[in-house]
């Protein structure tokens, strides 16, 4: 079956045999957008989270058939090497990353946090941010966060002085 | 002497008699068979019983905690990665039950799914409750969303979220996941018949 969806901003059509394949392996194998992660398989650690019309999803726990119409962003459609989203200039800020498997799906959950809560507290990132970390590099991490709700204040103030 | 006999054998018979009588009441017993069969009685409350044996099962429960945590599995553990009621029964801002849980069950990930998925309000918890506790809490309007009995009819057999059940998917594992131990057209009857006879719940 065909199914269409907007992906960073690109309009996507797939040819799907079975619409319950995981929209991971679709983003991943067919669109080869490789930036989003396959971690467990069983939407537990968090590596494949994407957005799905802005809201934090696990993309291997999510059938293709859902995305249908939908507006979809993976860590590519985030930001860009030349304009980084305050989550991923944060990132590089507090040089989170160890291995760096994990970080997409971390950095799109935040992502998703700081549209909901401009300014988490601890115990926000302690009930929203639940992915694993095998290198536990959650102390970092919690600091980029925070970062990364100044940078997004910031960005926010400076578009409403140039409006 | 011949008559002695006779008296004695009567008598003895008709001692065995009663106490056979008295020792087995309405069981039949079968020749063939050492151990009598137990004749099946009406329980009088078969429809509430059927009713709450599929209440009391995992598939039910996990979903009505007492303390604003999902539980998961048939051992009711606490949900998994810390998830909590959130302001509206549906986890924090960021992380939601929408995050993982869809529509319908994901057999590739052996996460479950269905409509409206989503835990009870706190006031309908029924954790750690009796089968006669929980069936008073459901009859209740303060403790059961202010529906009429009407209403928890169509809630208990027909709600899609309840209906799941019945096809609650297969775990990550591969395995299917336990189903409520009363077949579902059996329950569904069992409820109706309880509400339309006045909902007694009985003592024990």
């Amino acid at each position: 079956m065909k199914i269409e969806f907007t992906i960073n901003g690109v309009l996507q059509s797939v040819e799907i045999e079975d619409s319950n394949t995981p929209l991971l392996w679709v983003v991943r194998d067919v669109l080869n957008l490789k930036g989003t992660k396959f971690g467990c398989g069983k939407a537990a650690c968090g590596a494949c989270t994407l957005h799905v019309d802005d809201e934090a999803v696990r993309s291997c726990s999510y059938a293709v058939k859902f995305a249908e119409g939908k507006q979809i962003t993976t860590i590519e459609g985030l930001g860009s090497p030349q304009d980084p989203h305050p989550v991923q200039q944060a990132w590089i800020e507090e040089v989170v990353p160890q291995c760096g498997y994990c970080q997409p799906g971390f950095m799109m959950a935040t992502a998703a946090l700081l549209n909901k809560k401009p300014n988490p507290s601890d115990e926000d990132i302690d009930n929203n941010i639940v992915n694993v970390c095998r290198c536990a590099t959650y102390y970092r991490m919690r600091k980029a966060i925070h970062r990364a709700a100044e940078l997004t204040q910031e960005t926010n103030l400076k578009t409403q002085e140039n409006v | 002497m011949k008559k002695s006999i006779f008296l004695y054998s009567l008598v003895l018979i008709l001692i065995s008699g009663a106490v056979v009588a008295s020792n087995y009441g309405d069981d039949v017993y079968d020749s063939n068979l050492i151990a009598p069969i137990k004749k099946s009685k009406k329980d009088p409350h078969e429809n509430y019983n059927k009713m709450m044996d599929v209440i009391m099962s995992p598939r039910c429960i996990n979903c009505h905690p007492n303390d604003h945590v999902p539980k998961q599995a048939d051992d009711g553990h606490p949900h998994y990665f810390g998830i909590a009621r959130g302001e509206n029964n549906h986890g924090f801002q960021a992380i939601n039950c929408a995050t993982c849980h869809q529509n319908t069950n994901n057999d590739y990930s052996g996460v479950p799914g269905a409509p409206e998925w989503s835990l009870a309000p706190a006031e309908m918890f029924w954790e750690g409750l009796s089968r006669k506790e929980i069936a008073e809490s459901m009859m209740d309007p303060v403790r059961n969303g202010g529906r009429t009995a009407e209403e928890t009819m169509h809630h208990l057999t027909e709600h899609e979220l309840v209906l799941w059940a019945w096809q609650p998917g297969i775990k990550a594992d591969g395995t299917p996941r336990e189903i409520p131990p009363v077949p579902l057209d059996e329950y569904k009857k069992a409820v109706k018949a309880w509400i339309a006879n006045g909902a007694v719940i009985p003592e024990n």
